[in-house]
């Protein structure tokens, strides 16, 4: 019990299940799930689909705060990824050639795999610190999407590419599935090679890991690529499930949501140990907020603020010294009476 | 007489998930006196006093402060109680002045306008009345040497609160001369009345100042003995709980000629970097200890970096023999076969978040690239061997290695280089701030590594300890290497008239 007490993951766990408890109350058919034309409909599958993109972005994020850095970039280049393979698909002739769409969506990751290029470049190979660095791209992407789109919103007729934004294989939705290929992957890259050991060491002291042969260049590099590549397919879900790219809009605020995804699950901001299963956990606890607080029907002007309360509970429960100073309270509350008392007895 | 003392520490206890670190531990301090706290690596010195600091809370036991009971919560209550500490490393800010170290957070103000130029005058007088320091306070503080700030460190500590101050590990990066000046500083604030608390693991140091001095053991308290009933002997085995003649013996050396014939392992020709070290030559034979001896900033460290490729030359070439290969990078470096232990384990040894298993292997595996893992088998079983063979303790392989005393945090970066199985092994202060046990098994192990045939690069502060693992000895004076000493020549004596530039 202690053990399990202690574990890394007890507390994102607890706060997902009891915000689901708090729906099934709520409302009970919140877990129900209902099959229509070979699909599965319910609140928990949108919670999936719509929690996908949000999930694959934070595990990029998990591998940057790991090496003791942070992208703040992964937003514009959601929008920009978007933007590109959108773009493409609606100058083609046939929108709904395969070929066209695959060709549309390569593009579009091989420019965001580009542009997280160019963040690991900034931070490892000029020195600048990650914050600044990928803020960059985080203001200048939003520019380039809108360049892209040319500042309108380009809408798509691709039933193909609508397909993995909306889809489903096996009556789930792609979605999940390419959140499952690419969690597959990070935990492969990570922990079934020594690139885990590598970031971990990296944020722990840089110093110490390049005298201890590592290279860290490298290793930055490889993470805030592998970042901008999530953020890209991301953004390519983003735009297939609307079937349309919105430069100003899409993936707006997606890094912030991310980094309180990887720090509700237990990783860091101060680099080192890093939970890619704590981290999908923190993003479907916001997804989950997010769909609950639409549910409720509280009134749109004050949905940020409750989010923001919400998350403010989530953050102090994981507080080791909140929950200390919690517990010292509660320990103390009757005895401050009686220990004057004994205290007198002493002298 | 029994005068009643300052500080009076009573059944102390105090646990760690699987470590017990102190267990009925008593301690008295008396004012106007120093008390030098004695114990090997992880004997329970650091606990007692972060215990006494407020760093950490105690699980059992009473602390009373001139007889009135106070439970230390925080650093800040220690601190306002009149408990000041002054850490080995100095834990300062090296960008600010120094007359701001001095009172950050207590600026002397008017209408909340710092008065800078009292603050100044009141750092300056501080330093000079106390301190017999003279220097410019509105400097920032790394344009002083370390000992500067330790002082620095010292006044600030005394300028906040005076009844009692705890020194652990002052003198560690001091050389002598600048010991001398804090012990004379010390004297004086003993006659001030000051309690002196003072952790070392120089043991004539600990003769030459303490009044009285407190064993632990394991955790456990040996004993508390007035320093002039204890004789040194004594003191050593009360440390390490057994005889230490057997563990004074070293394995006898062989002369220097015998490494004549053996083949170059690595040689420096006219190497050198700006600012570091001028240029000179070394070659290191196979199985050879060379020492390096000079005064600290004589340029040890900078010369041994430079084998190691952590820092780009200037000038000049350092190459391994074999393979003739130039050393660029520490990473080169290690491919090649050198390792080098640093001097700064915080900074630039440890990974501090991670288990002493991931802090062993690093090395190993980043050689091997990161497609090639060492498998959780191998790793663990590699782990227990070194934990094993150096006496690591506590002796769990999953124990983050933050935990870990200095001294076996030592012992893991050593694992950690040694499992690289290094042609040449660099240890910059490899027995810093480590008890007299381990220094002799670290001392051993060097001589035991280079009759295998490993050649070392031995750097230390203390004089006695490279003249005895060494077979060569280069000396270094304000960043030149002035001499090589060999043989008959390689006394204590003749080191220091060469370094004093008789």
């Amino acid at each position: 019990m202690r053990q399990l007490y202690k574990h890394h993951l007890f507390w994102p766990v607890a706060i997902l299940f009891s915000l689901l408890l708090f729906n099934f109350i709520y409302s009970p058919d919140f877990f129900s799930i209902v099959v229509r034309d070979g699909k599965l409909y319910g609140s928990l599958i949108d919670i999936l689909n719509f929690g996908a993109p949000l999930m694959l972005v934070s595990i990029g994020m998990t591998l940057v705060i790991a090496t003791k850095g942070i992208d703040l970039s992964v937003g514009s280049i959601v929008a920009i990824a978007g933007a590109l393979s959108c773009l493409i698909i609606s100058r083609g002739n046939d929108q709904n050639t395969l070929s066209l769409v695959l060709s549309a969506m390569g593009m579009a990751l091989l420019l965001s795999l580009f542009l997280g290029l160019w963040n690991g470049l900034l931070v490892a190979k000029a020195g600048i610190q990650p914050i600044i660095a990928t803020l960059i791209l985080m203001v200048a992407g939003r520019g380039i999407a809108q360049l892209i789109t040319s500042g309108q919103i380009i809408t798509v007729n691709s039933p193909k590419y609508a397909f993995i934004g909306t889809g489903a294989l096996a009556a789930l939705p792609v979605s999940v599935f390419v959140v499952a290929l690419m969690l597959a992957i990070a935990l492969l890259l990570t922990r079934k090679s020594a690139m885990g050991l590598f970031i971990e060491a990296v944020g722990c002291n840089p110093e110490a890991s390049r005298l201890s042969g590592i290279r860290s260049v490298m290793v930055l590099m490889l993470v805030y690529v592998f970042c901008g590549l999530c953020a890209g397919i991301a953004g390519l879900l983003v735009s297939s499930n609307v079937s349309s790219a919105d430069g100003n809009n899409a993936g707006l605020w997606y890094e912030l949501d991310a980094i309180l995804a990887v720090v509700i699950g237990g990783t860091s901001l101060n680099g080192g140990r890093f939970y890619l299963i704590g981290t999908i956990i923190g993003a479907l606890i916001i997804q989950t907020l997010t769909t609950t607080i639409y549910m409720i029907g509280i009134p749109p002007e004050i949905t940020l603020v409750v989010k923001a309360c919400v998350v403010l509970i989530v953050c102090l429960i994981q507080s080791e010294t909140f929950r200390k100073t919690l517990v010292h309270r509660w320990n103390t509350r009757h005895y401050t009476a009686e220990r004057e008392a004994t205290s007198h007895v002493n002298q | 007489m029994e005068q009643q003392p300052v500080l009076e520490m009573r059944g102390i206890h105090k646990q760690f998930p699987g470590v017990k670190a102190l267990s009925n531990v008593d301690f008295r301090l008396f004012s106007g006196e120093v008390h030098a706290l004695m114990g090997e690596n992880g004997a329970g010195k650091s606990s007692l006093i972060k215990v006494l600091t407020g760093v950490y809370s105690i699980d059992q036991g009473a602390v009373k402060l001139s007889n009135q009971p106070v439970s230390l919560k925080s650093p800040l209550e220690a601190q306002e109680a009149g408990i000041s500490t002054v850490y080995q490393e100095v834990n300062l800010c090296t960008n600010l002045t120094v007359a701001e170290n001095i009172f950050i957070g207590r600026e002397p103000r008017r209408f909340g306008r710092i008065l800078w130029k009292q603050m100044n005058r009141n750092a300056d007088k501080l330093l000079k009345d106390r301190m017999q320091l003279n220097i410019d306070v509105t400097l920032p503080l790394h344009a002083y040497s370390v000992a500067i700030q330790q002082l620095i460190a010292i006044a600030r500590a005394l300028s906040i609160s005076a009844k009692v101050l705890i020194l652990d590990e002052p003198t560690s990066s001091l050389d002598a001369n600048e010991v001398k000046q804090l012990f004379s500083i010390m004297q004086t604030l003993k006659q001030d009345g000051l309690a002196i608390l003072f952790v070392t693991h120089f043991l004539d140091q600990v003769y030459e100042i303490s009044d009285r001095i407190t064993i632990l053991r394991n955790g456990n308290l040996v004993g508390e003995y007035m320093a002039k009933d204890l004789p040194k002997l004594e003191l050593v085995s009360q440390m390490i709980g057994k005889d230490l003649t057997q563990l004074e013996k070293l394995p006898s050396k062989s002369a220097s000629e015998q490494f004549e014939g053996n083949e170059i392992i690595a040689e420096a020709k006219q190497a050198a970097r700006k600012g570091a070290i001028e240029p000179f030559d070394l070659k290191l034979r196979k199985g050879e200890v060379i020492g390096l001896a000079g005064l600290l900033g004589s340029g040890r460290t900078e010369t041994a970096r430079l084998f190691f490729g952590a820092d780009a030359l200037d000038q000049g070439t350092v190459r391994m023999s074999k393979a003739n290969q130039h050393i660029q990078s520490p990473r080169k470096a290690i491919e090649h076969g050198v390792a080098f232990c640093s001097e700064n384990r915080k900074t630039e040894g440890i990974l501090d978040e991670l288990t002493v298993r991931e802090n062993i292997i690093v090395a190993l595996q980043s050689t091997r690239g990161w497609y090639k893992p060492l498998s959780r088998k191998k790793q663990n079983e590699i782990a227990e061997h070194y934990i094993q063979l150096l006496n690591i303790k506590p002796p769990h392989t999953e124990q983050l290695i933050k935990n870990l005393s200095g001294g076996n945090q030592q012992k893991v970066l050593l694992a950690r280089w040694l499992l690289t199985q290094p042609k040449l092994l660099i240890l910059d202060e490899p027995t810093r701030g480590i008890d007299v046990g381990a220094k002799t098994e670290i001392q051993r192990l060097v001589l035991d590594l280079s009759a295998k045939g490993m050649s070392v690069l031995f750097i230390s502060s203390e004089l006695e300890e490279v003249l005895r693992v060494s077979h060569r000895i280069a000396v270094l004076r304000d960043r030149r290497k002035i001499k090589e000493i060999s043989d008959q020549e390689m006394t204590e004596h003749s080191i220091m008239k060469t370094i004093a530039g008789g």
